[in-house]
Formats: structure tokens, sequence, C-alpha cells
């Protein structure tokens, strides 16, 4: 293993591991303290149970700070809003056009809005390396990453309602399937959120991260625009095509991004 | 009993290296004062001491883990206070206490009176840490770390931007800590500034040890 590498096996309370060379350890250390002595094994269940509190606890944390400074409400819905209300304008009055052309709007909308979610949620970590506080308090980087990950998944999901709304009232859509516009909106928006969080997570010690983070997360999140405007396509009855399938592609999206972000978040908040 | 030893010790941050071979054991129950000018080293080795600086080369175990594959396990043994306070300036004095307690497993019931110790007034736990003063923000640093009551204290020039009574209540916590047998490692450019007797003092020049004296 590498000198600079940790070696958290997984999130959740951190337990410290028994020393690689015990013996060096204890004779550089001296006699053996109550402090010294090897931890109580910990069960899965347990860790996971942790996990999950520690995950819930950076979500609040970040929602709370986002409540606060209203910036949701007051500044990314209105952007969303006006980014709709600009590409049916640069559309034109063709209502079957505007239809056609929703989902792709939508899904590039919401892709917008997910580099100014990401970066906000990083720069409040950022500030007064406020990150150190969850480092310090032994919460496992991971749960950091899946907590930052879920919070920005719920604003952004508070958003795509708004959008939705937006996209029926604006472009003339008619959903005629919920299920499936659910299914994709929620599993294409873990993806995003995710892969943005990640993204911005490595680019926070770049001098030009506003414009870097759009650069990289733009073609990252090319599958996610693809199969979710496909699956809106067909939850909307704009096209023919099954629909669910294009579920597989988001979900593999998803799953690899969330585990991305879960192994690679640690490193990344390494101070070098 | 050693709670830190470095042998060797090279942290690179950035480009340029830190701390350039650091020697150094520090005994359980020990109060150290580390001094030296701007840039020798100091914050840097009171982050390692942390677990927040990866090693580029030698050998440290702090608290008995080896932190070449243990940070983690350290970073949850000890209190740092850094020249940043970690504090979310969006959430209240309070609410950041809390975030602290709920994530280290602390009892949170204790932080009012954390944030007493401290000098912290109920009218200012209501304040978004942000629009504190830089004196404020390192009082509330001082109670999280209280609050945990670790076996290694890691303080970072303790009384920047403390008044006259705000230094005090620091001396005050220190010396407290000391006498309940942590161990207090703390950093100072001003040899004067140390606040309370300490049992060493080790002065960094250019990231190594030039002088360790009792």
């Amino acid at each position: 293993m590498p000198p600079d590498s940790d070696t958290d096996s997984g999130p959740g309370r951190v337990t410290p591991a028994p020393p690689p060379d015990p013996a060096r350890i204890a004779a550089d250390a001296g006699p053996p303290s109550a402090t010294d002595l090897p931890p109580a094994p910990v069960s899965v269940r347990r860790r996971a149970l942790e996990a999950w509190r520690d995950i819930a606890l950076v979500a609040g944390k970040d929602l709370r700070v986002e409540w606060r400074s209203r910036a949701t409400l007051g500044q990314i819905v209105p952007f969303a809003g006006l980014v709709l209300i600009l590409f049916g304008f640069a559309l034109g009055a063709d209502r079957p056009a505007l239809r056609q052309a929703a989902p792709g709007v939508f899904w590039l909308t919401a892709l917008f809005v997910t580099v100014v979610a990401a970066q906000r949620s990083t720069a409040a970590e950022s500030a007064d390396s406020a990150r150190r506080m969850l480092l310090l308090a032994g919460v496992h980087p991971g749960a950091v990453f899946a907590g930052k990950a879920a919070a920005v998944a719920v604003q952004l999901l508070a958003v795509e309602l708004a959008m939705a709304a937006g996209v029926l009232v604006f472009y003339g859509a008619r959903v005629e399937s919920l299920p499936l516009m659910a299914a994709a909106g929620l599993i294409a928006t873990v993806g995003l959120a995710a892969a943005g969080s990640l993204l911005a997570a490595l680019v926070a010690g770049v001098r030009a991260r506003e414009t870097v983070l759009p650069v990289l997360l733009m073609p990252v999140a090319a599958p996610v625009l693809i199969g979710a405007a496909q699956a809106f396509d067909a939850a909307l009855g704009s096209a023919a095509a099954d629909g669910w399938r294009w579920l597989v592609l988001l979900a593999v999206f998803s799953v690899v991004n969330v585990m991305l972000g879960v192994g690679a978040y640690g490193p990344l908040a390494e101070e070098v | 009993m050693t709670v830190i030893r470095l042998r060797g010790v090279v942290v690179v941050l950035g480009r340029y290296p830190a701390l350039a071979g650091v020697d150094l054991d520090v005994e359980a129950r020990q109060t150290v004062l580390l001094q030296g000018p701007n840039g020798a080293g100091k914050s840097t080795l009171l982050g390692l001491c942390a677990g927040l600086h990866p090693l580029r080369a030698g050998t440290a175990a702090v608290l008995g883990c080896d932190l070449a594959a243990e940070r983690p396990a350290v970073r949850g043994r000890v209190g740092l206070l850094g020249h940043d306070t970690a504090l979310y300036d969006d959430l209240t004095v309070a609410e950041n206490l809390e975030l602290w307690a709920r994530a280290a497993r602390l009892p949170v019931a204790e932080a009012p009176e954390a944030l007493n110790r401290l000098g912290l007034s109920a009218r200012l736990r209501s304040v978004p840490a942000g629009r504190l003063s830089a004196g404020q923000r390192r009082r509330t640093a001082l109670a999280a770390i209280a609050l945990r009551r670790p076996e290694l204290w890691l303080l970072d020039e303790p009384h920047a931007g403390l008044d006259r009574s705000a230094r005090r209540i620091v001396d005050e916590l220190i010396a407290e800590a000391a006498a309940s047998g942590a161990t207090v490692v703390l950093s100072s450019h001003d040899p004067d500034s140390a606040g309370g007797p300490v049992d060493r003092t080790v002065t960094l020049t250019g990231g190594t040890v030039t002088a360790d004296a009792a």
C-alpha cells in the first residue's frame, strides 16, 4: 500500500485497524496502555447503521445550509425556469416541435442545475476548511460523499418538479406514463447528483473550478442526458420506443458514479 | 508512553516539502511548545499528528497508530485547532457544535456547557458562525475540542485573535487538559505567547527541528 493512501474499508464509523507491524510500534511507543489495546470488533450491521446515520447527518446539514441561503428557491428554480422559457423562444411557437424537444430541454436544464448545485455543495466544505470537521470527527469520507450527493439529489428533485410543471405548461407536453417518468427522473437524478458531487470534489482545489466543472461534467453526464431524454420521450408520448429499457443505462450510470464517489472521495478530501 | 514518535518525517504540500526530515518524541502528559518563524512547518507538523497530511518519507506513530496506515483512526482521537476553525459559516454556533457532537458520537447535551466554558454567551449561540469575530470562531472551535476531551491536544496558535480575557479562558482550558493527563502540543511564532508553563520548547526552522529544550 502506498504511504499516502487511506485504509478505510467502507463507509461508516472509522475503526482503528491493527497496526501493520505491532512489534515495531510497540517497541517505539513503550509499554502498552489501555489506548493501545486492539478495538473490539464492530458488527457489519452496526457499521451499516452508523454509515446510514452519518449519511443522514451530512445530508441534513447540507440541506439546512441550502435552506438557510434560499439559493434553491430564490435562484436555482428561477434560473431553470428561465432556461426552459428561453429554449421555448428559441424553438419557436410550433407546438409539436416544442413537445418533441421537451425531454431533451428538460434534461439539459437539469444538467445546468446540477453544475450549480454541486458547486455550491463543495464550496460549503471548502470555506474555512469546514470539511475538516467531519474528517476529524471520524466520519468516513464515503459517507460524507453519499450525504452530500443525497442533498444535491434532493435539491435537484425539487427543481425538477418545478421544471416538470414548466414543461407541461410551456411546452404543451402530456404525461402518458407517470411511473416511467418518475422512475427515470429518480434514477437519473441520483446519477447526476453523484457525478456532479464527485467531479466538484475533484476540481475543488483548482483555481478555475467554476469553469472546469461544467467542462468535465457535461461529457461524463452524456449517458444520463441520452437515457433520461429517451425515457422521458416515451413517458411523454412523443416517441413510440420502449422507455423502460433506458432505465438500465441510467441505473448502471448511477451505481457506477455512486460507487466511484464513495471510493474516491477520501483521497480527494486529503490535504496535500 | 510515547504519544508522538516521528523519525525522518517528510511531508510535501503542493510541490514543496513543508517538513524535511523531522525527528521528534513527545511523551504522554507533556505540554510541548512548538515555536519557529512563519513557514517553519509548525502547522504542518500539527496537521500531520492529527492524521490530515500523508507522509512522503519516514515513519510516524501517534497514540500508538502508524500514520502511514492508520490516519483515520488517529483523526478520531485527537483534538486539532488549526489556523482555519473548520466551522460551517451558514450554521449557528450551537448547530456547528451539535453537528460535531453527533458526527463524533459525543454527548450533545454537554455542548452548551462546553460553549459556556469558553465564555460564549447564550446570545452568540444562535449567531451563524460566518458572522463571528476571529476570536469567537477560535473559541467555538476550542469548545468542540473540549467536548471531545481528547488524549492529544494539537493547538495551532491558540491565542491568535483573542483578547486578554479570552486568552485567560484558553490558558485555563489548556492547563485543565494537561492536569487531566492529556498531552498538549501547541505552536506559536512568539516565544512569549505560550500562555502557561510548558515542559519543552521545540524550535522548527525550514521544516526541521533545530532546537529542543526542556
